[in-house]
Formats: C-alpha cells, structure tokens, sequence
C-alpha cells in the first residue's frame, strides 16, 4: 500500500516537473471538450508486433481485435459510440513496447490496449500502464507470479495448462518419465521450476527420472537432444516430453523427432506454445498423436467457434487461415471489455476496473470464461492431440473451469501469497501467512527484467 | 422419346425399390453394429471395441481399423451413417461409405464425428494390425510388424509366434521373432532365452535384459548381466559413432552457410551482413517452386537447387551495383549498408509474402533415416545436405581453380591495379565474384529449407555463425571454411550432451576468440605478399 502511495506522489511531482507532461495534458484539455458531445469514437490500442521476430505470432492477433472492433461496430458500438482502433507496431523491441505503450497513452489516449505476447514485453510495458493508470488485456500464456491492478491476463496461467497437461500424462497415459525441454528464457525456467517441485511433490518422482534441458532462442540443430530424449525414454519407463520451446524452434525440433523415427506413442510431446498457427509451418504427418494443452483448439466442436472460424476466414480473405488460443483470450477479453463498460456506463478506467471483476462471458468452447478477483479468468485445460491436417483432436479436458491462480502454490517465495483486487483488500500479492500486502513489485521486477 | 420416358420411369422405380433395401442392408450388415461400438466417449469402451472388431470374422476389419488409426473413420452426426474421409483439409471433406466402401460425396466437417483415438488406443491398434501383419505376403510388411512386437508379445502371443518361427521364409524376420519370443521368455525367467539375445541393440532388449539383471534367480541375473555388458560397450562405440555424424552434419550446414561468405568477404574482402537474407531468398524460392508445382515437391526441391542460385545471385547483382561499389575499401560503411540492406530485404518478406513460416514439403525420399544397427541410424535429410554441401565445395574449388573466372578473381584480388593493366575488366570481376558467393548463399538456402523454417528470420540465425567460421578458417582460403566448419560443428556437438545447448555454444565462441588471439589469421592464414597489404 505505502509503495502505490509514494508511487502516486512520484507521478503527482513528475507530471508538475515535467513541461513535456504539461504540454501533453494541456493538448489533452484542449481535445477533451469534443469528447463530451458523446461523438467521439472509443479508442482501442493494439499494441502487437507487425515487424520484428514477433511478427509472425503477434500480426494475426492485432487483425483479431480489428476484427472485434468491426463486429461490435456494426452491432452499433459501445455506449452509443464507434470504436477506432488504434495500431501501433512495438517491432519485437522490447524497450519499445514500453515507448509504445506510453504513446497510446498519453498521445492516442486509448481507453484499453490489447497486447503483448512474450513475457519480457509485458514487464516492460507494465510500469508504464501503472503509472498512466491504463488497462492492458493479456492474451498469452504465462508463467504467472503477477498480478497487477491495471493488466487483465485472459491467456492461461500455469494451472491452467501445465499442471494439468502433466496430471493427464501421469493419470490417463502414466508417464514416469518426465523430459522438461524449453527455450531459455523466463516463461520456460518458471514454468519448470513449477513443474519440477510439482513432480515431486505431487507424485513423488525421483531426480533421476526428470531431465531438464533449455535451448537457446531459434535453435535449430536438434539432433543431440533428440537422440538423449531417445535415449532417457528407452530405459522401459514411460516417458513424456514438457516442451515449453517456444516459436519458430518447433519446426526444426518436431522434423528431428520424426527423421529419428520417435513416435507419439512412444514418447510423447506436449507443448505448451505450440498451436495451430505454428503448426501451418510444417508438414504434421509425422507428428501425429503429439500433444498440446490449451484451452481452446481451433477444431472444438461448437457453433460460436465455427462462427468465430467463419468470419475470421473472412476478415482475412485467405481459406487456410487458422484460429488459435490466444486469439480466443483476445476474443474473450475484448467482450469483458465491452460488458464491463455497458456495465459501468463509461470508459473510465477506475470504473470499467472495478465493473469487470465478475463479469462472465461465453468464451468458444462452449462454456463461460468469469474475471476473477485476481484478474485472471477461468478457462476449461483442453489435451489436443495433432493430426495430420494440421488441427488438434481434443483427447481430454478438464470437468469443469479452472480459475487462474496469479500465485503458484508450488514455489516456496509465492505459496502464501493471492491477489485480489476487490476493495477493501485491493492487493496484487497478500501475504496469507503474514496478514500483509507485499505491494506490488511488479514495477520493479519489470526493470530487473530489462536490466538482464 | 419414348423410348428415353420408359427407361427414366424404370430407373426411378428401380432406384426406389433400391433405396429402402440399402437401407435395410445397413441395418442388417454386422458392421454396422461393430462400427457403433467403436462410437463411444470412454476410451476403455473403444479398447474393447478394437479387439472385438480384430477378433471378427469381418474382412473389412483391416481397413477399419487402419482408417481408425489414421483418424479418418467419422460419423455423420444426423443420419448416423459411418464414413471414410479421403482427404480432411478445407471445410467439405469428400469421403466414401465405410460400410460399402462407396463414394459418399462431400460432407461438411460441421456434420461429421470423428471417432477419436489417443496414443493408448493408437498402441493397442498398431499391436492389433502387426499381429494381422504377421500372415502378410510380403516380408517387409512380416518385417515390420515382427520390429513391432519386440517387448510387446503376451501369453496367447507367444504360442503362435513359436508356430510362425517355424514356417518363416524370411531369416531377418525369423530372427526378429525370436528375439521377440526370447523377450518375452526372459521376462518369463527363462535363463537359456537370454543366449537369442546376445549381441541386439534394441532398447526393448536392453530394458528385458536389465529387468532380469536385478531379478532374484541369480544365474539368469548374472547370464543377464553379462548379455548387458557386452550391449552396453557396442552402444558406446554407437554412440560416439552418432556424435561425430552429429558434428559433420552441423558442421555441413555451417560450410553452407560459410562457404558463398568465404567468396564475398574472403575473397573480395567485403563485409556482406545481407548474407544470411540471400541465404533466406533461396529457401523462399524452395517454397515458391513447390507452389508452382503443387504434388512433386521433390522435383520442385530438385528445380529450385539451379532457381535458388540463380534468384540469390541476381539480388547479389543488385546489391552490389546499387550500394558495394560505391563503399569500396570503407568496410564499416559497408557493414552498416548491408546491415541495412538486410533489414530492408526482411520485412519486403514480410510485408510481400507474410511474416508467418512457409511450409516447404520434405520430400518422401528425403524423410526418415537409414538404419545402420538397432541403435545408429542416419537422419536422411542431413545426409543429403551433407552430400549436397560436399559437391558445392568441390564446385567452388574447381571454379576458382580451373576456370577463367576463378583466375581473374584471383588475380584482381591479390594485386587490382596489375591485373587491370592485364587487361582483366576489374568491375565486371567483382560483379561475378559477388553474384558467385550470393548464389551459393541461395543454395545453402534451399538446403537450409528442409532443416528449419523457412521464415523472414531465416538469415539471422545463420549470419554469425557464417562470419565466425571465415574467420577461424582463415579469410579467403577455401580449405580453411570446409575445415572450420567441419570441426566446430563436431566440437559442439561433443561439447552439448554434457554442456547443454546454451553453454556449449558460448565455449565455442570463447574458444575461437581465444584461438583468434593467438592465431590472428585463422587455422589456414593466406601466404604471400597479397595477404600482407
């Protein structure tokens, strides 16, 4: 608590120094008469990359939220109002993001952004909405160990995809064996240090049958990891791959799998990044019966997400255009958006942060998706298998929603602590065990992030 | 006329006499009730289904089965019907009656139930279809499924296995099923099964042989664990074996890559930071010539090889006129030009193209890999492009050796103003040499597209790597890019099982560092008077 308040100070002692601040909020005062007349359009940021390394993940989800915008336009706004979406393209810079962010702020004067996708660009970005008081809609899948009163995280937290995908493999397919493969960077390390202290906690497996491996960005010369993989999972145990590798290392990592003939019955894969969209890159033939674990695919059977599929083959014009999980997030964060402002009556971020906690919306699996306190949302964990098309066939799925817990309760520094945003608690990382709010070190984890 | 009004009526009357009785036949035909127990959510449900369809008389069983495996055994949703999908891309999916085996036309995937399988089930059918494999006629499909069945034989198994070891014609496949037999007996504690395993690689027989190792019956633990001892030292043998095949075919991808660099910037002495996007254009053009050739991906892979060089070379062209000439002798100018250069050709990708990773098609030939032993086995697609990389350096050394050009490169670049007053046409020289090295930038392209992704971010990966191999080689020898690339790919991949990815690749450049201080000019420094100005 004290933390937020000397942090409001700063922002207070910064806007009054700062002739640059001024400037823009004398231009801001200037343009805000207009915007009573109720004509102005709302205004949307989407702040993914379209240039850069991240453009080949991040391009179709700002076409996602154009496409919600145009949808919702044409069912006659919001509050009376058009949306305008407002583009900006961060370039896979993560500093950018960061500038980026503060430009639709203070400049654009969006009232939501929908953005990011790594990690690293959501540390970055998060300072800068805190202290602008903006809102940020989330829609990948992350390591958790967050939760900040400004961001809405509609992608899966890891209970939401991890522990469940390795409660399927040690129930329904009983793996004993467990290979943790990932991309050397903070989603992966987290999310199998949760994993790691899960295993053993949960089912008791020894340090001989984990083995851990992280790979360096793009990395595309397989052939030793895969034949160690080989090698650990021919010992008679079962034994599962956890990939958390992420992006355009899959395509050189699943060929090597199949040239050295390793068989989704045999050993089995279950990515947590790999979807629909990465899997148009490459031939799945060979793939087949590999998992995934999301909480959408694009081949669940339910008629909003053939509509869904439909129109979004249609905004895009191409045939073989696919949808994937964190484009549903979006689609489910954009509508809790907008029923959250028709529930405030307004666009104010104070109001529209307060009014969506609770708010339920269908989400395309044939369920609901409800903000919870912690400003994370419920999501049904889905077990695809690949097929030859390209799509995921769902082999298993959770009986009922899952809440996204901000907190693993699996790592010793973040046990004790829950977020929950509701008055009079309004704290991003109480401490359960001490009765205290820790405040939120958000902030400051972000810049030990950019400082790596 | 009337002739066609009668024929039209009796057709209809025909056809409508038919439509009820094929409707009957469905109900009646067994099938139908077989397939229908295969249409249930609990997967314990769907086992039993699968044996009780293998174990039927019904010779249609096969196919089912192998249509299950293959996930393409769907049901309509309102008349129950089942079918066949021939082809599941796109949203109308042509399929045929999985009864009759009957064209059923096209059928929205809105409208059809898959009858899915998971990896269990999936084992239990693979199992399930190698048992029937087992009668087949031709012995490679005998073969298979007798590979299959390693650790895999039960009880009822076993006695039929005996009888079939008997009649087998085949000696691979009667040697595989007695090792299939002899597992299943050394699990069984039979001490004299171990002796049929002596010498087998395959890690179902390791695992047997160790389960029996630490069993109570101590003669067949220690006959075991000599059998184990004896595997474990022909595996280590294997495995170094693998390693080194590991290196080479990394180290074949970094000659690759280096060796169109190791013209422009060992031979020229320009600094090309675009590289790896000329590298990236001949990838695309794999992709785009299997576009133009939709089904033959292994000759369109084979047409791009001549398109790849030819499309890099002429950007080489372009880049050199439009920017290299004008920065001769300004290297940081140069590299900050083409750095440019570089940027500006990836997001024209992007922007062109997609920024989303092409699918380029491996061809069937292409993929899998050769088996050597039960443990060795030889990625195919590495083997081709280490081939493939062994005849582009012998094409580059024959050009620069015996031909004109390869002369006048030499000579333009040892001493420009006297070859000039030779006679040679120095800027048409530097035109060729620089379209040469970008053109092999483009076949290293094309092989590159089947190891990794073919995407606007292609060249990065590879333009470090590219420089640090020139430079430990020894800028402008040939021989010094074919041997550095050679032994850094073998030194990482020994360094990366016990060093991880990460660390193995940051040794490497620590190790060239520290090898560049002491040997400034690389493992094969260029000699004589040209090299010192």
């Amino acid at each position: 608590m004290r933390t937020m308040q000397t942090r409001k100070e700063n922002r207070v002692k910064n806007s009054t120094l700062s002739p640059r601040w001024l400037a823009v909020a004398l231009a801001s005062l200037g343009m805000a008469a207009p915007a009573l007349a109720q004509e102005d359009p709302i205004k949307v940021g989407i702040l993914h990359s379209l240039s850069g390394t991240m453009a080949i993940s991040e391009s179709t989800l700002k076409d996602t939220v154009e496409m919600l915008i145009e949808q919702q336009n044409e069912q006659g706004g919001l509050l009376g109002r058009q949306l305008e979406a407002v583009v900006v393209d961060p370039a896979s810079n993560w500093p950018l993001f960061a500038e980026r962010a503060r430009e639709l702020l203070e400049q654009k004067e969006v009232d939501v952004i929908f953005g990011n996708w790594t990690s690293v660009s959501r540390k970055a970005v998060l300072p800068v909405v805190e202290e602008l008081n903006g809102l940020l809609f989330y829609p990948v899948q992350y390591e958790g160990e967050e939760s900040s009163q400004n961001v809405f995280y509609t992608g899966a937290a890891p209970n939401q995809q991890a522990i469940p995908a390795v409660n399927y493999l040690h129930d329904q397919v009983g793996v004993e064996r467990w290979v943790l493969a990932g991309t050397d960077y903070v989603y992966p390390r987290t999310t199998n240090r949760i994993l790691e202290a899960y295993l053993k906690e949960e089912y008791g497996v020894a340090d001989e049958d984990i083995m851990v491996n992280y790979t360096p960005f793009g990395h595309s010369d397989w052939q030793n990891i895969v034949s160690e993989i080989n090698r650990f999972g021919s010992e008679g145990k079962k034994t599962a791959v956890v990939s958390t590798i992420n992006g355009d290392a899959n395509v050189p990592f699943y060929r090597e799998l199949s040239n050295q003939g390793i068989d989704a019955a045999d050993i089995p894969v279950v990515a947590f990044s790999v979807g629909e969209q990465e899997l148009s890159g490459i031939d799945t033939g060979p793939l087949v019966g590999h998992l995934a674990a999301w909480n959408y695919f694009m081949s669940v059977d339910n008629d909003d997400n053939y509509d869904f599929i439909d129109a979004w083959i249609e905004h895009t014009g191409d045939e073989e255009s696919v949808t994937n999980d964190p484009m549903e997030a979006h689609y489910i964060g954009f509508n809790m958006w907008a029923e959250a402002v028709r529930k405030a009556g307004t666009t104010e971020v104070d109001a529209v942060k307060d009014a969506i906690i609770g708010v339920t919306v269908p989400n395309l699996t044939g369920g609901y998706a409800a903000m919870m306190p912690n400003h994370h949302i419920t999501k049904p964990v889905l077990i695809g298998e690949i097929q030859d098309n390209g799509q995921f066939d769902v082999v298993w799925q959770t009986p009922s929603t899952v809440a996204g817990d901000a907190w693993s309760d699996y790592l010793p520094g973040s046990r004790d602590l829950i977020a929950d945003w509701r008055k009079p608690m309004a704290c991003g990382n109480f401490n359960v065990a001490e009765g205290t709010c820790g405040g939120s070190t958000a902030a400051e984890e972000a810049e030990a992030a950019l400082a790596e | 006329m009337r002739i066609t009004r009668f024929l039209t009526a009796w057709l209809t009357v025909l056809l409508l006499a038919w439509l009820p009785l094929a409707a009957l036949a469905q109900q009646d035909d067994p099938g139908q009730a077989l397939l229908e127990s295969l249409d249930t959510r609990a997967y314990d449900d769907k086992a039993a289904a699968i044996q009780t369809i293998a174990a039927s008389e019904d010779e249609r069983a096969r196919r089912w089965l192998e249509t299950l495996l293959d996930g393409k055994l769907q049901r309509h949703k309102d008349t129950g019907r089942f079918v066949i999908v021939i082809d599941n891309s796109g949203r109308n999916w042509p399929a045929i009656d999985a009864l009759t085996f009957e064209d059923a036309g096209e059928i929205s995937r809105r409208d059809l139930d898959r009858i899915g399988i998971n990896n269990a089930l999936r084992n239990q059918l693979r199992s399930v279809l190698a048992v029937i494999d087992l009668y087949a006629e031709s012995a490679d499909v005998r073969l298979a499924s007798a590979m299959r069945l390693l650790g895999e034989v039960d009880e009822t198994l076993a006695g039929s296995i005996d009888d079939l070891i008997e009649e087998e014609p085949d000696a691979e496949v009667r040697r595989r099923l007695t090792q299939a037999l002899a597992i299943y007996r050394v699990e069984n504690g039979e001490t004299e099964a171990v002796e049929a395993l002596a010498g087998s690689l395959h890690p179902r027989v390791r695992v047997a042989l160790g389960r029996a190792a630490a069993s109570d019956d101590p003669i067949l633990a220690q006959s075991a664990q000599a059998g184990l001892d004896d595997i474990e030292q022909n595996l280590r043998i294997n495995r170094a074996a693998e390693t080194l095949y590991f290196g080479l075919s990394m180290g074949s991808v970094l000659v690759l890559a280096a060796i169109g660099l190791a013209i422009t910037f060992g031979v020229m002495g320009v600094i090309n930071m675009a590289h790896g996007e000329l590298m990236m254009l001949g990838a695309y053009t794999t992709w785009a010539m299997q576009q133009l050739l939709p089904g033959q991906p292994g000759l369109a892979l084979i047409l791009s090889i001549p398109a790849g060089f030819l499309v890099a070379a002429l950007a080489g062209v372009a880049i050199e006129r439009s920017v290299i000439q004008f920065l001769k002798g300004r290297p940081l100018e140069t590299l900050l030009a083409t750095f440019g250069v570089s940027l500006i050709l990836q997001q024209l990708v992007r922007t062109v193209i997609s920024p989303l990773n092409r699918t380029v098609i491996t061809p069937e030939w292409m993929s899998g890999s050769l088996v050597l032993n039960d443990a060795l086995s030889l990625t195919l697609n590495r083997l081709y492009v280490m081939g493939f990389a062994l005849v582009v350096f012998v094409g580059l050394m024959l050009i620069m050796r015996r031909t004109r050009l390869g002369l006048e490169v030499r000579a333009v670049t040892q001493n420009r103003a006297m070859a000039r007053s030779m006679g040679i046409r120095a800027t048409r020289v530097d035109i060729m040499t620089f379209a040469l090295g970008s053109g092999v930038a483009g076949l290293a392209g094309v092989a590159l597209s089947q190891l990794t992704n073919v995407g606007p971010n292609l060249g990065q990966s590879y333009i470090i790597d590219s420089f640090m191999v020139v430079v430990f080689g020894g800028v402008g020898n040939l021989w010094g890019t074919l041997v550095a690339g050679l032994s850094l790919g073998v030194i990482n991949q020994v360094l990366e099982p016990w060093a991880g990815a990460v660390l193995a690749k940051i040794m490497v450049l620590v190790f060239i560092i520290l090898f560049i201080q002491k040997r400034p000019r690389g493992l094969f420094p260029q000699k004589g008077r040209a090299a010192e100005g």
